[in-house]
């Protein structure tokens, strides 16, 4: 087996577990709401097409933007709780619907029969309406249940941990094994769920059978069996372990993960315990920090200067450094310091094709850009960089094309775009020999890496000189080669640590 | 003990606000102990009288009595759980064995379990479906006219006093239609049930009731026993009808005549 394969799968039961009582507590609060709202809207043509509309609705958001809703509701707060009302929001359209459905298709003469032996309203719900309905709402319970076990997944990006750690951690630091286990994980967890359910749904049904034969009674004991155990594992999540002494948390991308773990590596050979929150969006990350559910993080000046403060100058490096640092004060968030090394935006071409076009620098692209075709990240063409680059160079592209960003390396490097928005310490500017060009008229913004804590952290004098020993401590040089063992070398990120560990000793 | 054990008064019922007229100004009554036929045309309002005497409907205008009280001052479910009813679609609850489909009633007014399942052995071997064998199924085990019989059997399993029976022997096979026809008509005299049948089939209705009411168009035309129909029908319709059976005798001896 190979190490990367044995170090992710150290990894599972605790993913395993997350994702486990993620999916089982927003499927039983989802049946808890879901199936008495059914129940309910079969019964007044009034609630039925509102409560419809509304369930319905929740699930045409994408659902990376319920989760976000969600965490902004709840005033930024990340983890369990905003992953938990997500899903159970999710899970409510084929539970509600297939109540419906299932109690509207009882029998009219079978209800009939029963109010006519005498049954009450309500015996008639509980005791005929409801059992005969429950091959469907159990269908649609099913349905709920493997969109669960897919869509927490995505919890990860809010700082709840599940197979999506795996997932994102892979995709980022291209650690395929990771994805594939991740996604394996997920899928059998969905399977077994489904199987287990499905199962119980067969033993409810022949409960009424007089006579237990050998093989049911097997059946029986094993569902039950299976089921304890994985309701006692969930459970065992919900024990609260010892709150570790700090939370590192970080973005989706391969440096953010290794500044993560540098972070971690640092505090918890000071002694500390240490719980890290991977794969966060920035936004979500950021608010973590504000209201201290966060304790520390690396951040750049120019994300905090365009997204946060909502800047469209650009007062350069030293500018927008101070700038940040005084409003971030405001908020609450101390920095710590600046690590050393930057990733900024930056045009960026294949070496030969620059020689070719004589281009070293933005301006040298103004006579020949209406010819040229860019890429860029999902994000760069929408940001205000890039309006300023326009207009402060007066000059557009002929295509412009986003990509997600492995891909817009490989566009660049296979020639199918010919400029791409690359990241100054991206490993894969070296590895696919890219020229970044200069921006003389200053159209991009700075991006220095900083060390960001909580309040609460910044408070503790042992905590802050620990993390002191990071301040300036690493070059763009050496960001780049650490970023490109793991994007371009498929080096773990532990290796990745040590290369940092060891360039850092030499300093 | 009130010797009227159900009285009609100027009953009517319409539906769609008044747009349909089910049963139109009736009055009728039944004495204990007596089997009253209901017969007529499909859509005349027979089931819409049965279901008004248990409450499954509400008259528009007049009102019923059962056993000397209105059945508006009474629990709409106690009425129900009282008064034994054979529906005209069956209704046996599939999700149900059969034995548990017999033992509804009794359930709901709490006997203890024994004497449900006493009962239950009882009132299926009544209707020929002995326990032992039948307790056990789902209904859809059944054949239709299994499952009618296994519905009468309902019916009288908490030994009401009134039982309510729309077409109760429809799916049945003749021989044992005529069998089961006679059983019931045994166990309503031992038993002095009172029972309102709704039927299409004269000859049944003729063979079984003390009296006869013929409906036509929401309107009782006459009721009487099956002497006074023969011998003094009301209108054509009612003459009609009753002599369709005795028709029916007569052509089938020519026919046998004719070979
Ligand atoms: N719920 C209802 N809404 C509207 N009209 C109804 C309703 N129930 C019955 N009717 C109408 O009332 C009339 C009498 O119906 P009813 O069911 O009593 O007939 P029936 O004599 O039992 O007929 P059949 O022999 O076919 O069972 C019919 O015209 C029927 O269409
Ligand atoms: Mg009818």
């Amino acid at each position: 087996m190979s190490d990367n394969l044995r170090e992710q799968l150290l990894l599972l039961p605790a993913y395993f577990q997350g994702h486990l009582l993620l999916t089982l507590a927003a499927i039983s609060m989802g049946v808890l709401i879901s199936v008495p709202l059914g129940v309910w809207a079969e019964q007044s043509a009034r609630v039925k097409r509102p409560l419809l509309a509304v369930v319905s609705i929740i699930q045409t958001f994408p659902s990376l933007a319920i989760l976000a809703l969600v965490v902004a509701l709840l005033g930024g707060r990340i983890g369990f709780l905003p992953a938990f009302i997500a899903l159970t929001l999710y899970s409510m359209l084929p539970i509600v619907r297939n109540t419906v459905t299932g109690l509207e298709s009882v029998s009219a003469s079978v209800i009939d029969a029963a109010k006519g032996i005498g049954m009450s309203p309500n015996q008639i719900l509980r005791e005929v309406k409801l059992p005969l309905a429950m091959p469907v709402i159990v269908a649609g319970i099913r349905t709920a249940m493997v969109w669960t076990v897919g869509l927490a997944t995505l919890s990860t990006l809010v700082g709840a941990t599940s197979f999506g750690n795996y997932i994102f951690t892979g995709l980022q630091t291209r650690n395929l094994v990771a994805v594939m286990v991740g996604s394996f994980a997920s899928a059998s967890l969905a399977v077994g769920l489904d199987g287990l359910v499905a199962s119980m749904q067969w033993l409810l049904e022949k409960r009424s059978e007089a006579v237990d034969s050998a093989r049911l009674k097997r059946i029986r004991l094993s569902v039950y069996g299976v089921t304890a155990i994985i309701v006692s594992l969930a459970l065992y999540g919900l024990i609260p372990k010892p709150r570790a002494d700090f939370v590192v948390a970080g973005k989706p991308f391969t440096e953010q993960y290794i500044m993560a773990g540098l972070l971690a590596q640092e505090l918890e050979e000071a002694g500390f315990s240490v719980e890290q929150r991977l794969g966060m969006g920035t936004a979500v990350v950021y608010e973590a920090i504000r209201n201290g559910t966060v304790d520390v993080y690396v951040e750049y000046t120019g994300t905090v200067w365009a997204n946060f403060m909502s800047r469209e100058s650009n007062p350069g490096r030293e500018g927008i450094r101070s700038g940040v640092v005084e409003f971030l004060e405001e908020q609450n968030v101390t920095t710590l310091g600046f690590t050393g090394f930057q990733n900024r935006y930056a045009l960026a071409m294949r070496r030969d094709r620059a020689l070719e076009l004589g281009v070293t620098s933005i301006e040298d692209l103004i006579p020949i850009a209406a010819e040229l075709s860019a890429g860029s990240d999902l994000e760069f063409f929408g940001r205000t960089e890039w309006f300023r680059l326009r207009d402060l160079y007066n000059m557009d592209f002929a295509d412009k094309l986003t990509f997600d960003t492995s891909l817009m390396y490989t566009a660049v490097a296979e020639r199918q775009v010919d400029v791409i928005s690359a990241y100054t310490t991206d490993g894969r500017v070296a590895a696919y020999d890219l020229l970044l060009l200069d921006d003389p008229r200053n159209a991009l913004l700075a991006y220095d890496a900083m060390i960001l804590a909580s309040e609460n952290a910044a408070a503790q004098p042992k905590f802050v000189q620990v993390l002191d020993s990071l301040v300036d401590s690493i070059s763009d040089e050496a960001m780049r080669q650490a970023n490109r063992l793991v994007d371009v070398d498929g080096e773990s990120i532990s290796v990745a640590l040590e290369y940092l560990g060891d360039e850092m000793a030499k300093n | 003990m009130a010797l009227i054990m159900i009285e009609l008064k100027n009953v009517q019922k319409s539906y769609d606000g008044g747009a349909t007229l089910a049963v139109a100004n009736t009055s009728l009554t039944i004495e204990r102990g007596e089997f009253l036929g209901l017969i007529g045309a499909s859509g005349c309002g027979k089931t819409t009288t049965l279901k008004m005497i248990n409450r499954l409907e509400e008259p528009s205008s007049g009102e019923i009595l059962v056993n000397d009280r209105n059945v508006v001052d009474q629990n709409p479910e106690q009425l129900r759980r009282n008064i034994g009813y054979v529906f005209q679609g069956i209704g046996l609850f599939p999700h149900r064995t059969v034995a548990e489909n017999v033992a509804a009633v009794p359930r709901l007014l709490q006997w203890s379990a024994g004497d449900i399942r006493a009962r239950c052995e009882e009132c299926m071997e009544m209707v020929g479906l002995p326990f032992d064998e039948y307790g056990d199924r789902s209904p859809s085990q059944l054949s239709g006219g299994q499952q009618q019989r296994i519905g009468v059997a309902r019916a009288l399993a908490a030994r009401p006093e009134v039982v309510l029976m729309d077409e109760p022997f429809g799916a049945l096979d003749p021989i044992t239609r005529s069998e089961l026809q006679e059983e019931f008509k045994s166990i309503q005299q031992n038993m002095a049930l009172t029972v309102v049948m709704v039927t299409h089939d004269m000859t049944e209705a003729l063979l079984l009731a003390d009296r006869i009411a013929v409906m036509r168009e929401g309107v009782v035309l006459q009721i009487g026993t099956p002497k006074e129909l023969l011998n003094n029908p009301s209108h054509d319709y009612v003459r009609d009808i009753v002599a369709m059976p005795r028709r029916r005798a007569q052509r089938l001896e020519e026919l046998m005549r004719n070979e």
